[in-house]
């Protein structure tokens, strides 16, 4: 439907032709002699939204490889002095100089109420300092270090840094959050990579044979789709047994969201096939005695993988919505696991929320992720066909 | 259209009976049986249990015969009316799911309405008036609403509602009609309540459908027969709404089928979070308290829901567009 909006490339070489001969033809002559990679990657490169959301999307996985450095407090550490403080802001200038700091909290109780209060004390200027030392972790799993992006001197920054507060137990939750990338991120590549497997397959199978095989698998598609995914999920995260380990239950839950995922890959894949099939190119290599295999390999995979990356970009938001809807109820990751469908466990009740909004923060990086793997998807559809 | 509708009814009954069997799978998967969680139940209350007792039970409820003797078992119960009892509150299982199945499905009509009844007039709007600034507007809150997950717009909103306006804004009915019986008055009570889960359910459907509306139209708009119509001066208002609108309808119809589930799907969290009565909250308690009649149940009653939607909707379909009735009549 975008494609009405966006002309193809080739098009406009083509109007421009009128106007001024040579540079027009040199462009159509780089148009003409372009791979399909190319031809994809300038029509892509045109969608501006989705070029913006790819680097959105490969920021987001920097910080959960680099989750551990860009957090100051050990994530699982709880302290019940530290409970539900509220964030803290970043004041960068100090008398007119770039000196980043915060300031002092002073714990207090609300003499009506008696619960714990905290104050921030403009006296009390704590410097930020970077590079600095904190809890002790692996770095990519290789080495030991306890070096983070920000810190305070004396290496206590759980005890003085709050950027978005704490939870109930006291633990940090910008720590948390950046830790929380991890599981939820790569999570819904397990389940995505799954789902293109089964898809892949059965689509091919489907979609290649025909007949009975295909008529067979369509009604298996068709009943799974129209089974409510949320209950049935549901179900089945329930029946994990209660002492499984953070690994197990991540892999049962992979299981779990591919189960429903792989119908829409299976589609776009049978789809292609039954496209292809009719292609005068298929026609040709068969008469001059190609081997099945080599067929669809070598001419028909290559022509459709571009539309296969663009469905499984698109499938991607759908696994991270899932997991973090199943955390959220506590059917899918537990504690002490953290993805952002964990945190915001804290915020299910409307008391805690009105209290203290801060718990809401996981929604933020839940939202871009999913609005910027929608974008890169539709970009990336767009120019799985360069010459649409 | 006669055989087509046969058709569908068949592949509706098939679904049917793989969702049955999902539902028992589910009622069998935990660990241990029935009577175990029955009889872990008793010995936590101060009976005391022999094993002849539960060897009894067992035999009692066909425990002891094969996986698939159970299933047809079950199912046999079902067909006459016994669903089981819930192990937790110890009453049949209708008994509790009664008023909430309804609940449940007048919040998933209610949201299906309020996404076709925003949908078509912006749809419509979308697409004479491209690019205008409503237009904009229009994508931008769509995107918006097709990456917000509801329940997360349900946090959102009843924060915002408390936070600006420092009243609970969850919930079916005002406190005085919770507990009272069926009445006129709780009835507009429960309608003046429905437009914000419908809304938060609806926003992704509508979302979505505004696009595919939007797409259609503008694909109509552009054709002969259009330009023939303004050509012999005919009034734009009916213009736009006599043919191109109709031909555009399409998916309205067609897209029902996944919004149901969709939707359906939807409601169980977002009522967990606004705290509605529906049939939510009551499985994810099911579940966690393995109490799995209940929860097998409840999946069962779901999925013929949803069934049940989608073939309404695919007889609609052919109802309405003559071009799928005469290729299937091929």
């Amino acid at each position: 439907m975008s494609k009405a909006l966006t002309p193809p490339e080739s098009g406009t070489a083509f109007h421009s032709e009128l106007d001024d001969i040579p540079i027009a033809s040199a462009a159509e002559e780089r148009v003409s002699v372009a791979t399909q990679w190319q031809l994809m990657w300038w029509r892509f490169r045109k969608h501006r939204l989705a070029m913006i959301s790819g680097i959105v999307i490969a920021a987001f996985y920097l910080v959960a490889i680099f989750a551990d450095f860009l957090a100051y407090a050990d994530p699982h550490k709880t302290e019940a002095f530290r409970s539900l403080i509220a964030p803290q802001p970043i004041h960068f200038f100090d008398e007119g100089a770039f000196r980043p700091h915060v300031f002092g909290l002073i714990g207090k109780r609300d003499p009506r109420t008696f619960k714990r209060v905290y104050e921030p004390d403009p006296e009390q200027k704590i410097p930020l300092r970077f590079f600095a030392e904190g809890y002790e972790y692996k770095f990519l799993g290789l080495f030991k270090t306890n070096r983070h992006l920000i810190g305070v001197d004396g290496g206590n920054a759980e005890e003085l840094i709050f950027l978005l507060g704490t939870d109930q137990l006291g633990r940090d939750l910008w720590s948390r959050l950046m830790i929380a990338c991890r599981l939820s991120l790569t999570i819904g590549l397990a389940g995505v990579t799954l789902s293109l497997v089964l898809g892949v397959l059965l689509g091919g199978i489907s979609g290649l044979y025909g007949g009975a095989i295909d008529t067979a698998i369509q009604r298996v598609i068709e009943i799974l789709r129209s089974i409510p995914t949320i209950p049935l999920w549901m179900g089945l995260a329930a029946a994990m047994p209660r002492d499984w380990g953070v690994v197990q239950v991540y892999f049962a839950i992979t299981v779990i969201l591919s189960l429903i995922g792989w119908t829409d890959l299976a589609r776009v894949v049978r789809g292609r096939f039954l496209a292809l099939r009719e292609e005068d190119f298929v026609l040709a290599a068969e008469l001059a005695g190609v081997g099945q295999m080599r067929i669809i390999l070598r001419h028909m995979v290559p022509s459709f993988l571009s539309h296969i990356i663009a469905a499984t970009t698109l499938a991607l938001p759908n696994m991270i919505i899932s997991e973090t809807a199943l955390s959220f109820l506590g059917l899918g990751l537990r504690p002490p696991a953290v993805s952002w469908g964990v945190l915001l466990q804290d915020a299910q009740n409307i008391q805690t929320v009105a209290l203290s909004p801060w718990l809401l923060s996981a929604a933020i990086p839940v939202i871009i992720v999913i609005l910027a793997f929608n974008f890169l998807g539709d970009g990336l559809r767009d120019a799985a066909d360069p010459y649409g | 259209m006669l055989v087509y509708t046969i058709r569908r009814f068949l592949l509706a009954l098939l679904t049917i009976w793989a969702i049955s069997v999902l539902a028992f799978a589910i009622i069998q998967l935990p660990p241990g049986d029935y009577v175990t969680a029955y009889i872990a139940q008793l010995a936590s209350s101060g009976v005391d249990v022999t094993p002849e007792f539960a060897e009894n039970l067992r035999q009692q409820y066909g425990l002891d015969s094969p996986i698939w003797v159970q299933y047809a078992k079950w199912m046999g119960q079902i067909a006459r009316g016994n669903f089981g009892r819930s192990l937790e509150w110890q009453v049949p299982v209708l008994d509790i799911i009664g008023d909430r199945l309804w609940l449940t499905m007048a919040v998933s009509l209610s949201a299906v309405l309020l996404t076709w009844g925003l949908a078509l007039p912006i749809g419509i709007y979308s697409a004479v008036r491209q690019y205008s600034i409503a237009d904009y507007i229009f994508t931008f809150i769509g995107f918006i609403g097709l990456a917000v997950p509801s329940f997360l717009l349900a946090l959102i909103l009843m924060y915002l509602g408390f936070r600006y306006f420092g009243a609970n804004i969850g919930g079916l009915f005002s406190p005085e009609y919770q507990m009272a019986d069926w009445s006129l008055g709780k009835l507009w009570d429960l309608i003046k309540h429905l437009p914000l889960p419908a809304l938060i359910l609806g926003m992704a459907g509508t979302a979505q459908l505004v696009r595919i509306m939007r797409a259609n139209l503008l694909d109509e708009l552009r054709k002969p027969y259009v330009i023939t119509a303004r050509a012999k001066g005919m009034s734009e208002f009916r213009l736009v709404l006599k043919y191109p609108v109709r031909a555009a309808l399409n998916p309205f119809v067609s897209t029902l089928g996944y919004l149901f589930p969709f939707i359906i799907s939807g409601s169980i969290i977002v009522a967990l979070v606004l705290g509605l009565p529906t049939i939510g909250p009551l499985l994810l308690r099911a579940l966690v308290a393995q109490d799995m009649f209940l929860a097998g149940t409840i999946v069962l009653f779901l999925g013929v829901l949803t069934v049940f939607g989608t073939f309404i909707s695919d007889i609609l379909l052919m109802w309405i567009d003559p071009r799928i009735r005469f290729e299937r009549r091929e």
